[in-house]
């Protein structure tokens, strides 16, 4: 083996830009919490403010309610899409004529533009010409109007949301599936064992890995979600949909309250941490106990 | 008809059902988008008209033509092909190195580096916004709203994930090519490209299609790091809503064509789609 220089100068690029472009920055953000700093303000000027901004933080109700609703969001939009994926996946377990159509067609809005999605839904969803509200007030006489309504706005984004997502979901799912051996649980059936059974004992358990990872995944892209429902509702009615990245986006940007929003980012950063740091001790657990059994 | 045989086929008209009614959910608000970026603003309003039976182009022509549509579209296809194939080149280069050397503390690296991906953008927007408007200047010319600018933070979130898929292929790869070759007298750069390249070949591809989709579909960064000259296609489709008096029909019009090269490349990857979304960590 030549020497480790090489390694690490093959290396080197990729460490640059990501230190430069993903590291500074935290750092950065890190260093402007501990200050008073909005462009509008009378000085305009950085202000050592210490732990301040954190004390704030902690007693502002609109930003903890968007942060309540953002993670109740996401635990709304990730479970749906874990259980309509996995029932969907199980579909295409057999092959019929047509299938690689079917999931072709399914797998369409994975790749469309986030921002293109949430125009999309607007068109979709828009009084006036929108379908959605045309159809539902002549069929079912609802009164739907996403602009008025702060549930149903809510409740639309989610819907948004598990089309856009649920196809990625059944195709991990699909791939996991199709990927487990089938012994055991045809020996299982022979057994007098009954679907639930080999289900809840056999096939979830051997699943895990690629459900946690799935959710994994999943549960960060929804926490951070901000250009579809930027476009759907603008964070409104009111704040019914103004998640934790509109949140901060509205301070930092159209407000300037650098300092303020450096901590809200810090924040949303710890919790994201957090939970994928939960997420992989749990990865890690599932190894072991299929490594050991 | 035995009765197995006559529920096996009720089971598969159960799911040619179901997946007919999906396809239908899946594609209903696709065909809405068209039919509205095909309608002027006196048929908008015509809701019950289901069925688009007219075109209605100046919805396409008038940004198509309109020059300042025209820079954001030449601006998303410089920067996603930039930046798609800087991180491929990249991540060729740091999975190779992180299979065939014993660097120390690289499986640190190799965690460091995902953690980058699943940074929430609001967080950084701002620290990025104020590093590229104060920090990163040469005289005048600061890194706010240009073209390389974006390039390099769209690494962000590409590189890790083009590094995270690289790896499984690269690790894939039996180190006995290389002493082969090395056997032979090949140094390694020439290892590199004569044996390593051809066989991570489908690996790059997949990889570089992924990365210009993600890049392609950026917003957020894109908004906040640009103003005039470097803005993109997804902040041009976003301006749409800013404004009073909405052009809905070209609104759409412009979702439609920034959709479209993204369905395009779904028809070559959709097999390996699953592999790139979970960076590897799914295999088909």
């Amino acid at each position: 083996m030549d020497s480790n220089r090489t390694g690490w100068g093959l290396l080197a690029p990729t460490l640059i830009i990501l230190g430069v472009m993903g590291l500074l920055p935290f750092l950065y953000v890190l260093y402007i919490s501990f200050f008073d700093w909005n462009v509008f303000s009378a000085s305009g000027q950085m202000e050592w403010a210490g732990v301040n901004n954190f004390r704030r933080l902690v007693f502002d109700s609109a930003f903890l309610g968007s942060l309540g609703r953002t993670l109740l969001f996401t635990l709304l939009a990730v479970t749906s899409e874990l259980i309509l994926g996995f029932l969907l996946a199980s579909t295409l377990l057999r092959d019929f004529p047509g299938k690689i159509v079917f999931r072709t067609i399914h797998a369409l809005p994975l790749v469309i533009a986030p921002i293109a999605v949430g125009a999309t839904w607007r068109l979709l969803t828009i009084p006036g010409f929108g379908l959605a509200p045309y159809y539902l007030d002549r069929w079912f006489d609802i009164d739907y109007n996403i602009g008025r309504y702060a549930e149903q706005a809510f409740f639309t984004t989610l819907a948004m949301d598990i089309w856009h997502w649920t196809p990625f979901v059944t195709l991990t799912m699909l791939a996991g599936l199709t990927a487990m051996p089938k012994e055991p649980q045809e020996q299982a059936r022979v057994d007098g064992a009954n679907r639930w059974q080999v289900l809840r004992f056999l096939t979830i358990p051997m699943m895990m890995p690629v459900i946690v990872t799935t959710v994994f995944i999943r549960m960060m892209d929804a926490l951070r979600i901000v250009d579809e429902v930027f476009m759907l509702t603008g964070g409104g009615p009111g704040n019914a949909t103004r998640y934790v990245g509109i949140y901060i986006w509205r301070v930092v940007f159209p407000q300037t309250d650098y300092g303020y929003g450096s901590a809200m980012s810090l924040l949303v950063l710890y919790f994201t941490i957090v939970l994928a740091w939960l997420l992989f001790v749990a990865l890690a657990q599932v190894g072991n106990q299929q490594s050991s059994s | 008809m035995t009765s197995t045989s006559f529920r096996k086929n009720l089971g598969l008209i159960a799911t040619y059902a179901l997946w007919i009614i999906l396809t239908v959910i899946t594609l209903l608000p696709i065909y809405w988008l068209f039919a509205i970026s095909a309608r002027s603003r006196v048929e908008l309003f015509d809701v019950g008209n289901f069925i688009q039976t007219t075109f209605y182009a100046p919805n396409y022509l008038e940004p198509l033509t309109d020059p300042v549509f025209q820079r954001y579209l030449i601006n998303s296809l410089i920067v996603a092909t930039s930046n798609a194939l800087l991180v491929s080149v990249l991540a060729v280069l740091a999975t190779y190195a992180l299979s065939r050397w014993k660097l120390a503390g690289s499986n640190n690296i190799f965690f460091w580096l995902i953690t980058n991906r699943m940074a929430p953008p609001a967080a950084f927007a701002l620290p990025m916004f104020l590093l590229f408007t104060r920090v990163f200047r040469i005289g005048q010319w600061t890194m706010f709203d240009t073209r390389i600018g974006l390039i390099l933070v769209y690494c962000v979130f590409n590189l890790p994930f083009a590094v995270w898929l690289m790896k499984g292929i690269m690790d894939g790869i039996p180190i006995e090519l290389d002493e082969a070759a090395r056997v032979d007298g090949a140094n390694r750069w020439t290892v590199l490209v004569r044996v390593i390249l051809p066989l991570t070949a489908p690996g790059l591809a997949i990889t570089f299609i992924l990365s210009w989709i993600f890049a392609w579909n950026e917003y957020l960064f894109a908004a906040s790091l640009t103003s005039v000259n470097a803005r993109t296609i997804t902040t041009g489709l976003a301006g749409y809503i800013s404004v009073t008096g909405t052009e809905w029909g070209q609104m759409a019009a412009v979702a439609m064509i920034a959709t479209l090269p993204a369905l395009i490349f779904l028809i070559f990857i959709q097999r390996y789609i699953v592999m790139g979304l979970t960076f590897g960590a799914v295999k088909e």
